[in-house]
């Protein structure tokens, strides 16, 4: 049997609202994965030394204030820095169409938007995670 | 074919039967669980009038990106009939950082305007009678400061303070339970919020210092209970500190107000807000000994449930929010905020907000609604779930009694653990369609696309240059002498209300001054629980 996959679930930025990135956690947990929360006010060096001390193969990021433009560019770009691009990116929240596009080019590998469900999100790191 | 289901709970998963009968109201008693409207307990609301009276206030939340740009939206929302104002703040204000602040890179004026000094503030209010308009802010760990900035502005106006009137959100301990907008540790925040109370008991009889919220506990995903009872044993916690500051309860307790959520189940939402007054008259009365009616009195702000909005098919959201209103109203709303439909995605645009306002006016004028007070009061369902309700928070305060109040619960994690639970049995039942979701887990159809508002990073540069002009330009002696002056009376035990004012006079910015009382009280880091 393959071990578990671990995924780190963050909130970057200032926003406080974590419902979301709990209920992602205990599902993903619920899932069989081994998941680390890194709690609120997370800056993108934060999230990606964890995610290396973590030995994740998974980073969820949640946002919902509308900051992932300025965010999510500086996680991957640590990511590349750090010769951790085989790990998969995901993004939850508040993120337009338009936005999540241009997210998807610089790699993150899904978007989930408000009412994705919780399936789908756990599908599709099954599929992706990198062993 | 519609899919019935199996099971009738409310939104809270609270069972119903399937019929009610003068059989299920054996334990109401007409005299003690409802009255008449305008007296004890409150039931069937606060005034023996309600809406004949005088309407609710129409207050519309709304901020973003600079305070040039609200300031205008503040006028055209003004224009078209609405009756008071609601700031919403961005994150680094919220936070207590500088536009310039590293840690609001990309976060200024998203999530509402950004305001980081008193020219901020000047800016807000341009042309904006504070002696007759009444402004909430929704503004909590720096509560102090930006209410300062507030009053020195109606300093700047000539108006008396004694007449301006409004409300401050300023509640932290639902931001410990829900929001998680802190900055400094419990005590300290609750020192700030008593140093308010206080100060407002003594210069502000017209203003609220406080909006005791749930609406957040609600957002985060808690039970119509859970919101109801965390809501008012924070509210219990608030009048033991004042009451220990040595405040006489009659002298504060009328201003004290609150603020729920108006979710989507209708009755249950009702039941929740007669509920409301009920518990906190009682508590004022048998608690604290209260005797003055204005004490007694829950008066209450209502907000539509921005969590039941949804990203798909957005155009059904202004029907979600009309009925989540006609509940607040049916529950004797004093003021009432509905939701736009672009919430989901975006801070709202013009047209959306407008809608929204609306809303509120259709059912003012036209839904018949408001002829007569607590319409529903004596349905046998209704006063079953309120004496439900009731007794379910009831529970929740012994609880939190026993662990020693609410600072000790929220130590403990006790309601946070408690939401957490309740918020994925929820996402569960979405997930199993025991719970149905129009647009999201049935009833799906290609989604409609909306215009929304963009806030681009321009905000941010204009922010920055703004403030780097005020940092040359004010007398940074005078800023340093305030902050000192602040930092000792923080030290101290002295009201630290006069010194935050002074400051905020002298054009200290709203970080500085939140850094000299991170120095004084540190900073608070919860640790995170799944």
């Amino acid at each position: 049997m393959n071990p578990p996959i671990r995924v780190l679930v963050a909130k970057p930025g200032l926003d406080g609202h974590d419902r979301g990135a709990k209920v992602i956690a205990r599902a993903l947990r619920d899932a069989g994965m081994e998941v680390i929360y890194t709690g609120l006010r997370q800056t993108p060096e934060m999230i990606v030394n964890a995610a290396l001390q973590e030995d994740v193969q998974v980073i969820g990021l949640s946002i919902l204030s509308g900051a992932h433009n300025a965010i999510v560019p500086r996680v991957m770009e640590l990511l590349r820095e750090k010769d951790m691009t085989d790990v998969k990116v995901i993004v939850g929240g508040i993120v337009p169409d338009q936005d999540a596009e241009a997210l998807k080019q610089q790699g993150v590998a899904a978007v989930f938007q408000p009412g994705a469900s919780l399936d789908t999100i756990v599908d599709f790191i099954r599929r992706s995670a990198v062993p | 074919m519609a899919v019935v289901e199996k099971q009738f709970t409310t939104i809270s998963g609270v069972p119903i039967e399937p019929l009610y009968t003068a059989e299920n109201l054996r334990d109401f008693d007409i005299g003690r669980d409802l009255a008449l409207p305008g007296e004890f307990p409150y039931t069937r609301g606060i005034h023996e009038n309600m809406y004949r009276g005088r309407l609710w206030t129409m207050r519309q939340f709304s901020g973003f990106a600079t305070p040039e740009e609200t300031n205008r939206r503040y006028h055209y929302l003004l224009q078209q009939g609405q009756t008071g104002l609601s700031v919403a703040f961005d994150l680094p204000t919220l936070m207590g950082y500088d536009a310039d602040h590293a840690l609001a890179e990309g976060e200024v004026g998203k999530c509402g305007a950004s305001i980081s000094s008193l020219e901020d503030m000047e800016i807000l209010c341009r042309g904006i009678p504070l002696a007759d308009v009444t402004v909430s802010m929704t503004i909590n760990s720096p509560a102090a400061v930006l209410w300062a900035m507030y009053l020195a502005v109606a300093e700047q106006q000539g108006v008396d303070w004694k007449a301006v009137s409004g409300t401050i959100q300023n509640d932290i301990l639902k931001e410990y339970i829900a929001q998680k907008e802190y900055i400094f540790p419990p005590r300290p925040s609750m020192r700030l919020v008593t140093d308010t109370i206080e100060f407002g008991a003594r210069h502000t009889p017209r203003f609220n210092p406080i909006s005791i919220s749930g609406y957040h506990i609600r957002e985060a995903g808690s039970t119509a209970v859970q919101e109801l009872a965390f809501t008012l044993r924070d509210g219990i916690e608030y009048v033991e500190w004042a009451l220990a500051r040595g405040l006489e309860i009659d002298e504060f307790a009328p201003r004290l107000s609150f603020f729920f959520n108006a979710h989507n189940d209708f009755f249950e939402e009702i039941a929740k807000y007669r509920a409301a007054r009920k518990l906190w008259a009682r508590a004022m009365r048998d608690r604290f000994g209260a005797t003055s009616e204005r004490s007694l009195k829950l008066r209450f702000h209502s907000q539509t449930a921005g969590c039941s909005l949804t990203w798909q098919q957005p155009y059904n959201n202004v029907v979600r929010t009309a009925i989540q209103a006609l509940a607040a109203v049916l529950g004797g709303t004093q003021s009432l905020h509905t939701n736009s439909l672009d919430e989901a995605y975006a801070l709202p645009g013009e047209q959306a907000v407008t809608i929204a306002l609306r809303t509120q006016q259709i059912l003012a004028h036209e839904s018949g609604v408001t002829n007569t007070p607590d319409p529903l009061g004596g349905s046998y369902f209704l006063e079953r779930l309120t004496l439900d309700t009731e007794k379910a928070a009831e529970d929740y305060f012994r609880q939190i009694d026993e662990m020693g109040g609410m600072i000790a619960a929220i130590e403990k994690g006790f309601p946070q653990s408690e939401i957490a639970n309740a918020s994925y049995a929820y996402q569960r039942a979405v997930e199993a369609k025991e719970k149905l979701v129009v647009g999201v887990n049935a009833f799906q159809s290609e989604d409609q696309p909306i215009e929304l508002l963009q806030i681009d990073h321009t905000v941010q540069e204009h922010q920055e240059r703004k403030l780097a002009a005020l940092r040359a330009r004010r007398d940074n002696s005078q800023v340093r002498k305030t902050l000192d002056a602040l930092r000792r009376a923080a030290e101290g035990t002295e009201n630290t209300m006069p010194f935050i004012l002074d400051a905020v006079r002298a054009y200290a910015t709203l970080g500085e001054i939140c850094d000299a009382l991170r120095d004084v009280f540190g900073s608070y880091q919860e640790t995170a629980h799944i």
